[in-house]
């Protein structure tokens, strides 16, 4: 009767032997329910990634037809910091990569000491984005506030690891750049791209009673984007936080072994995921069209 | 022959001296809110969905009552979040939820013989989402509610509406976290949890349709929470990239959210498709002709429903090059579509066909379905697109396919398990003709609005020229008889609850696993693990199992058989 007995069914391992204490009454090995854990989380990454491929549409369209614009408020964030946080977020990448593989090995207090770490560059990662963030607050290019294009009165950026490592104690730079007009980095920056005409719709012509933003209306574009991705990755950041420090708790008391861990190894494609969308936001972000 | 009967639950008894099953398996409120068990929680689902389809259908009534008169009888700012609050209700908190979340929650695990979804938490947690989504969404709708329309373009939405915009925003935010941990529940419990034997293609076919609608949840939902986030914010901080004046692109909102919209049309027909296949299998007693095909054909439409949301930007400045390769994309759509069609068509060909309630619903479903999918050919032609965009056309169109499609299969599905579900059997007499009104009425309903869009009534205006009084009369009178069909249905539904026949295990001789345990069926679905040994959809003639008795009730043959004995006497 069967007509398709080449088919294979799910295999299904019982261990009538040793009923672990972690495995929930519906699955019917510790195999299975790890294996639905991880699909699970991978399904859950794809959902993610459709999130965030929203923005990364809206971006790749006004960059397109905005780019002098994209340009310019690309040039006035600080490469510095974007670089050194892009640092920080792969070198949490391993320690992350580290908590996981001891939690295969069963070594649990390895696993919370490499969880602490993963926890601390994940701190300061959210550290350097908070002083970004007040840096353009009160450059006035904070898109729904008060906003001014060119810059006129422009923060401190560090152009040295000494002054970031300074300026993350929250201490004075050592050489802090010019102040002042005729010296702000944007009007260099908006004397190199120069204006061009507006532009409205795919395709479509511009209505008489819309009146032009301008170059400084699509530099604010630019400004809008870059909070909303940032944004919406630093709350990402701060859930992975969340979920990093319950399982160190767990670890520490114990709750993981050899046979049970999957928590942190779900956790951990999380957090890789999270850091990956960081390695898309750098450059898109902070590079356009810088040159060395 | 591997019709063998599996295990009949004879199992454990409550206290008083009934078989242990979910619903008797703990009580009270907690027992209720609380619960794990997908069965329970398909049932929390059966009522919050219920509930909010009843408000949607007074404000659809109110819609109609307004088009009686030329004039209108609300004033056109009431009337435009009268029909706002019907659209955002029905498809966010009706048809997307309904079959997935009820049935599918319900018979996702029973018909793979799994124990529960993979993730009973998430599960409980997404009925939350559910209920949090519509709380918001009532506070939006008491406030004042909203009158963009369900659509919510911008930059209406975003800078110059008047109405709680944000509120149904994030309500509808939450919605799709509800929707999206109801799709990963569904997609890892089919991969990981199928009874040993169930192949994938042994698979009932309300499986794939459900794997597919998982597929289009997971992949379309967080496009429409990006896109209504962007959306809330730039009404919020008057920012924006959906705005012109800010030098955005409103048409990158419809972009963005049709991505969603067109694919959500799946969501909400897909699960229906997968309900009918079921249908049309079990009361003509026949395995489905070309199974593979109509389960490939459930991916296919999961894959081409992607790819063709252009076709409600036609008329949007959208590109005309770019237009002609999504009107030729939406026409690839009928192919698979057309399939299922023809394959269930075909499946009746010298079946032993009952004409019991689950089939009518079954057949109401093939000839709306064929009416809502042909028109859909016309809108998809970009010549007549640009007559009939924005009419009373594109309003019949897709009401045949979401009420005729959704709701035909939903209320199909309902009677099918109804029994399984409460134990209790539906009441046949009044169940026939309740579909019959419903199908009369839903007709008169939608029928004249194709030829109101045709002659130019524009959607979602208050008032009207008065050559078109006599279609709207005759559509808010069909309007009229649908809703008496469904207080029909509420009413013997309730009342079965109580004074309904006890439902066999296995009422319709049928196949599946969940015919082979109990109704309603223990907390675990079945007392041991199933292991399957059979097709999907294998019949034996009737004949055959008055003797040998039904999968799953052996030893009671023939119990009410459902075809040629007739129902009331
Ligand atoms: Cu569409």
């Amino acid at each position: 009767m069967a007509l398709i007995e080449t088919e294979t069914a799910p295999e299904r391992i019982e261990l009538h032997a040793e009923h672990h204490p972690h495995l929930a009454h519906h699955f019917e090995s510790m195999e299975q329910q790890r294996e639905a854990g991880t699909l699970g989380m991978w399904w859950f990454l794809l959902t993610e990634i459709m999130f965030f491929g929203g923005m990364f549409l809206a971006y790749t369209v006004y960059r397109h037809i905005y780019f002098d614009a994209f340009a310019a408020g690309s040039n006035v964030l600080s490469i510095w910091w974007g670089t050194f946080n892009t640092a920080v977020l792969i070198a949490s990448s391993l320690t992350m990569a580290l908590a996981v593989f001891h939690a295969q090995m069963g070594n649990s207090r390895k696993v919370v000491r490499f969880l602490l770490f993963t926890i601390i560059l994940g701190t300061i990662f959210l550290r350097v984005k908070y002083i970004e963030y007040s840096d353009k607050f009160e450059e006035h290019v904070f898109p729904a506030g008060d906003f001014r294009w060119p810059i006129e009165h422009e923060a401190n950026r560090p152009n040295n690891v000494g002054d970031m490592l300074l300026m993350l104690i929250g201490a004075e730079p050592l050489n802090s750049s010019p102040q002042g007009p005729e010296h702000a980095f944007s009007v260099k920056v908006t004397t190199k791209y120069a204006e061009k005409g507006p532009y409205y719709g795919v395709g479509g012509q511009v209505p008489e009673e819309v009146q032009d933003p301008g170059f400084g209306g699509h530099v604010r574009m630019y400004f809008w984007l870059y909070f909303a991705m940032t944004g919406f990755h630093a709350l990402h950041m701060i859930i992975g936080i969340g979920l990093l420090l319950m399982l160190a708790w767990q670890a520490r008391k114990g709750k993981f072994s050899r046979e049970y861990h999957s928590y942190i190894e779900l956790t951990g494609l999380y957090w890789h995921f999270v850091d990956i969308v960081w390695i898309f936001l750098f450059p898109l972000l902070y590079l356009v069209d810088r040159h060395l | 022959m591997s019709m063998t009967p599996l295990t009949a639950t004879a199992g454990r008894l409550t206290s008083e001296g009934e078989p242990l099953n979910y619903l008797n398996n703990g009580h009270g409120l907690k027992s209720w809110l609380l619960t794990k068990d997908h069965k329970r929680i398909a049932l929390l689902y059966l009522f919050s969905v219920s509930f909010f389809f009843i408000i949607g259908g007074i404000f659809a009534l109110l819609i109609r009552i307004n088009l009686l008169s030329p004039e209108g009888l609300f004033n056109p700012d009431t009337y435009n979040r009268i029909f706002t609050a019907h659209g955002i209700i029905m498809v966010f908190l009706f048809l997307v939820p309904a079959v997935p979340a009820v049935l599918g929650n319900f018979l996702l695990p029973i018909m793979i013989g799994a124990k529960d979804l993979a993730f009973p938490k998430i599960n409980l947690l997404s009925w939350y989402c559910y209920v949090v989504a519509g709380i918001f969404l009532t506070v939006a709708l008491i406030a004042g509610g909203i009158d963009t329309g369900w659509t919510f373009y911008t930059p209406y939405s975003t800078s110059y509406s008047n109405s709680n915009v944000l509120l149904a925003g994030v309500g509808i935010f939450i919605a799709g976290f509800s929707s999206i941990l109801t799709g990963i529940n569904f997609i890892v419990t089919v991969h990981t949890m199928r009874a040993p034997g169930m192949t994938w293609f042994r698979l009932p076919l309300f499986i794939w349709a459900h794997y597919a609608t998982a597929l289009v949840i997971m992949l379309g939902t967080p496009v429409l929470a990006i896109t209504l986030s962007l959306m809330a914010l730039e009404r919020v901080a008057h920012v924006g990239i959906f705005d012109p004046a800010m030098g955005g692109d409103p048409v990158l909102f419809q972009h963005m959210f049709w991505f969603y919209s067109h694919p959500a049309v799946y969501i909400m027909v897909l699960p229906a498709m997968g309900v009918v296949s079921e249908l049309i299998a079990n009361l003509a007693r026949k395995n489905i002709f070309g199974y593979k095909f109509v389960a490939m054909s459930s991916l296919a439409i999961a894959v081409f429903g992607f790819l063709v949301w252009g076709h409600h930007l036609f008329v949007s400045t959208q590109s005309i090059y770019l237009g002609i390769i999504f009107s030729f994309l939406s026409y690839a759509v009928a192919i698979p579509s057309a399939i299922k069609v023809f394959n269930w068509t075909a499946t009746l060909f010298k079946g032993s066909i009952s004409y019991d309630t689950p089939m009518i619903y079954g057949l109401g479903f093939i000839g709306l379905f064929l009416i809502g999918g042909m028109t859909g050919l016309f809108v998809a032609a970009l010549g007549i697109d640009v007559h009939v965009t924005d009419t009373y056309f594109v309003i019949a169109h897709f009401h045949y396919v979401m009420v005729g499609g959704s709701l035909m299969g939903f209320l199909g599905g309902m009677h099918l398990w109804w029994g399984k579900i409460t134990g209790r059997m539906y009441p046949e007499y009044w169940a026939r003709a309740a579909m019959v009104i419903q199908f009369v009425g839903f007709n008169l309903t939608f029928f004249p609005q194709f030829i109101l869009g045709y002659l130019g009534m524009p959607r979602r205006y208050a008032a009207y020229p008065p050559e078109f009084q006599v279609l709207h009369v005759l559509s808010t009178a069909g309007a009229t008889i649908l809703g008496l069909g469904m207080l029909i249905t509420i009413i013997y539904f309730i009342w079965s609850l109580k004074n309904g026949e006890r439902a066999p295990a296995n009422p319709w001789g049928a196949s599946g696993l969940e015919w082979r345990t109990s109704s309603p069926p223990p907390t675990e679905n079945f007392l041991e693990t199933p292991v399957v040994t059979w097709e999907a959809y294998e019949f034996a003639p009737i004949e055959t199992m008055d003797v040998l008795g039904y999968p799953g009730d052996p030893g009671k043959p023939s119990q009410p058989v459902p075809a040629e004995h007739g129902t009331e006497d």
